[in-house]
């Protein structure tokens, strides 16, 4: 638990007026799950971004596994072993949720092979075992466009567990699923990422999830972190209390 | 639908022998008419992507040009259709690298500009390309063999057909592929791609140099039917003309394009023949009914009939 | 460069002044096109069919009330109103009839739609106007010509050309921004172009503000047209040029941009016309050099804004 796997070292990036991360020193360590939560607004997407290569900041680095990807293209992170999924689902809406876990599954290999089918046994069974873990095997031929909020984050989910990343970086991965599911969802997807020993970094609104999933808690606020920590910890500190939890509780 | 495709394709190649064998002025026509299908399946390529490219037509002219003016020197239909095809897809490479950088409406224009540029070289060049009056294409040997003009023409409809039929095997192979269906995302869901290591762009620009080769091999065909190239071919109309045959055939499967290209060219010679001076309008009518009434253009109606689904 | 300056100014400074002349033509077709697109987002193919058929209406009014004995003065204010005629009988007939069924449709559609369109206003105008050059000049011989001083020397030229096809597009530009930015309609138009969602999501009637822009956009190119009727032959084909034209100035100007139009208008026209003096073989070539050349280092466009994707 104590290698560092990613580490970000005085990060600042402002758009306009506004700075989403102002002097972030961060490090995440190898096999956890560490939950950034903040008030909205406050740059936890921006750090997301910057990590995957779709920001680059103003300044301060971001090194993974001992090397500095600052700067990188997303392209480029993403073959180092960094995936990520993203808040809004970004799925390809015209194709089914097999195929499009399909693709996620055939671009490791790169997707060069113009003359063999997507849905060839190997990565059609991939992508089969994905979605049965997820529990999305009944809507596998079901088309992107067509599914609901909660489906589509899974399969979002899905798409960036098929990269076989070291380091998944997740954005709000339980808003949009029904709050019933809610818990089955969460439980879900940590047992899939402890049983592919992928170390995560979530944003999350959700206490309960935090609480029960997190290892380790950053809040995120006014582009600082203003505590890290196991969530028991963290999470009962009364500063964060009034400033984060408490607005979100009653939001 | 997609099981029985390769049944449609070969009656639909049935149809068109038995058309050719019943009339010879059919045989031109359809001759075309496989030419241009060839080459809209190129623009069948780039609508995966989401991207029209109102140029094409500079693919065609390219194609039937390189014939035009090798013909005199490498005079066999066998050796100017691999080079009009190496050609055409080179010169899609260097245009294709600046073009691929843009999309929607950027892409379609900067397509149409480049046609554009060819266009006004063709015809404004008098000494090489003899301007407007064009360059006359004489019957050449094939494979080492003179024909008369009859075994001519009938070769050169055989090769069209044989070359729809292969090529639009490996384009169906290639839609289903990853290859395929990654540049199917372009059009959804591009950014995702780059987050999934896969560079979009060279996905595109791939599809773009194939369209380019199709494009080349149509071109080369109609110079080789109709024996005679004019700038007209590079014209940006002929460019809309190409867009319009993937709309009318349906952008569904492979088959699309040569039952838009024969319905094209069918309409526009009984419509010259009957109304001369308005035979634009009718296919701009035909054009129009096609896309408000029937969407999935004739590979959806003719999907509908048989009772599957357009896809 | 002083010596060649001897021999060729005088030609340069024709060169200038026809490409003002020219430019300004270029702006009224254009600037409509970019209207039409920042509202509709809907590129109209069939914008150059209107220029065409704004040209042709003006001069056959023109003739045919000159027979009635109309005064040579009046000839001007003819061509104006000619032009709005055709733009208000033909505008609101289209947007309602056609483009309005495909508001919802993909972008390739949309074009496909337009396209057809041209295809058969072109064939319209060959049936009521025929194939046979048209030619009414009254309004550009009633205002004469002017010695224009250059360095020691004098070019004629005609006044019209001179001062009222550039001085209708700058009344045009100072007009547009005008009723942009200081009407209420005007700022209506702007907020749909920048956020069409927010903008109907606040209770904008978009309907009633597509079909305003289009018909205003359809006069605007046909105003075009009419002012350009004295000044060359009409025959078939002038639509097809001219919207080819204004692509490229769309394009290169960025979407949406009107002081950009008007620019890259004039760039090009005077790019144009000393090609026409110098090199007349680029002289169609030289708009989509400019075009390129401004893509490569600005892909959005001269003026155009970058849309950021969100993730």
């Amino acid at each position: 638990m104590s290698e560092v796997l990613l580490q970000a070292t005085g990060l600042r990036l402002a758009f306009g007026g506004v700075k989403a991360a102002d002097g972030i020193d961060l490090g995440v360590m190898k096999g956890e799950f560490l939950a950034i939560i903040g008030p909205n607004g406050a740059g936890k997407t921006t750090f997301i971004n910057m990590t995957t290569g779709y920001l680059r900041p103003n300044a301060g680095e971001i090194s993974y596994e001992g090397q500095r990807i600052t700067g990188m293209s997303p392209r480029a992170i993403v073959k180092r072993g960094i995936a990520r999924s993203f808040q809004l689902p970004q799925l390809f809406l015209e194709h089914t949720v097999e195929q499009n876990v399909a693709l996620a599954v055939a671009s490791r290999d790169g997707i060069w092979s113009p003359l063999t089918p997507l849905l060839r046994p190997g990565y059609r069974d991939e992508a089969r075992d994905l979605l049965e873990r997820f529990g999305l095997t009944g809507i596998a031929e079901t088309r992107a466009d067509a599914l609901n909020e909660g489906a589509r984050k899974l399969a979002d989910i899905a798409m960036a567990v098929a990269l076989k990343p070291r380091l998944l970086l997740m954005d709000e991965p339980t808003s949009g699923v029904a709050a019933s599911e809610k818990m089955d969802v969460v439980e879900t997807l940590a047992r899939v990422l402890r049983d592919a020993k992928v170390t995560a970094v979530f944003v999350e609104h959700d206490m309960d999830v935090v609480e029960r999933f997190a290892d380790r808690v950053a809040v995120w606020s006014q582009g600082r972190i203003a505590a890290l920590g196991p969530p028991g910890e963290v999470l009962s500190d009364p500063a964060v209390q009034r400033e984060v939890i408490g607005i979100e509780r009653h939001a | 639908m997609r099981k029985i495709e390769p049944l449609l394709a070969i009656l639909l190649a049935g149809a068109m022998i038995a058309a050719a064998i019943a009339a010879p002025w059919l045989r031109f026509v359809l001759t075309i008419a496989l030419a241009k299908g060839i080459a809209v399946m190129g623009i069948l390529l780039l609508l995966r992507a989401g991207q029209v490219s109102f140029g094409h037509a500079l693919y065609i002219a390219f194609g039937a040009y390189t014939v035009a003016f090798l013909a005199p020197r490498f005079g066999d239909a066998m050796i100017l259709l691999p080079l009009a095809a190496v050609g055409a897809g080179a010169l899609g490479l260097v245009i294709g690298l600046f073009v691929t950088r843009y999309r929607q409406i950027f892409f379609g224009m900067l397509n149409l500009a480049m046609s554009m540029v060819f266009y006004s070289l063709l015809e404004k060049l008098y000494a090489i390309t003899k301007g407007s009056d064009g360059i006359r294409v004489e019957i050449m040997p094939v494979a080492g063999q003179a024909l008369d003009r009859i075994t001519y023409e009938w070769t050169i409809f055989g090769i069209a057909l044989g070359l729809a039929f292969v090529l639009g095997l490996l384009l169906r192979l290639y839609l289903a592929s990853p290859m395929g269906e990654a540049l199917a995302g372009i059009k959804t869901r591009e950014t995702r791609l780059e987050f999934m290591g896969v560079p979009a762009r060279g996905v595109l620009l791939s599809a773009y140099v194939m369209s380019a080769v199709l494009g080349g091999i149509g071109g080369a065909l109609i110079a080789m039917t109709s024996r005679h190239v004019t700038p007209l071919l590079a014209y940006w109309t002929s460019s809309g003309e190409l867009v319009f045959i993937a709309i009318l055939g349906g952008a569904g499967g492979v088959l699309g394009p040569f039952l838009g290209a024969a319905g094209y060219e069918l309409v526009r010679v009984y419509a010259a023949a009957s109304f001369a001076d308005a035979w634009q309008m009718i296919l701009g009518a035909v054009l129009l009914l096609v896309i408000l009434f029937a969407p999935g253009g004739l590979w959806g109606m003719a999907a509908r009939a048989i009772g599957g689904r357009g896809r | 460069m002083a010596e060649w300056f001897q021999d060729n100014g005088l030609l340069l400074g024709l060169a200038l002044l026809d490409g003002l002349s020219s430019a300004g033509l270029i702006f009224l077709v254009a600037v409509g096109l970019n209207l039409v697109f920042g509202v509709l987002r809907i590129v109209n193919v069939a914008h150059g069919s209107l220029y065409a058929i704004g040209a042709y209406a003006a001069a056959s009014i023109g003739i045919f009330l000159a027979g009635l004995g109309l005064p040579d003065w009046a000839s001007i204010p003819t061509l104006i109103l000619s032009a709005a005629l055709v733009g208000a009988i033909l505008g609101p007939l289209i947007e309602r009839f056609l483009l309005r069924r495909i508001y919802a449709q993909e972008e390739v559609v949309q074009l496909l739609v337009t396209f057809a369109l041209f295809m058969i206003l072109e064939d319209v105008q060959k049936l009521v106007w025929g194939v046979q050059p048209i030619h009414h000049e009254t309004a550009m011989k009633w205002l004469g010509t002017i010695d224009v001083p250059f360095g020691a020397d004098f070019i004629p030229f005609t006044n019209y050309q001179l001062f009222v096809l550039p001085g209708f597009a700058i009344i045009t530009l100072v007009g547009l921004a005008w009723f942009l930015r200081r009407t209420l309609t005007g700022r209506v138009i702007v907020a749909v172009t920048t956020d069409r969602e927010a903008a109907t999501a606040m209770g904008i009637d978009a309907a009633k503000i597509f079909l305003l822009t289009f018909t205003f956009g359809a006069m605007l190119a046909a105003l075009g047209g009419a002012l350009s009727s004295p000044t060359a032959a009409l025959v078939p084909g002038i639509g097809a040029q001219t919207i080819v034209l204004s692509f490229a100035v769309v394009a290169t100007a960025g979407l949406g941009q009107i002081e950009g139009a008007a620019l890259t208008s004039l760039m090009m026209g005077l790019g144009r016309s000393v090609a026409v003096y110098f090199e007349p073989e680029l002289e169609v070539v030289v708009p989509y050099i400019i075009m390129v050349l401004v893509l490569l280092v600005r892909p959005q466009g001269l003026f155009g804004v970058t849309e950021t994707r969100r993730v």
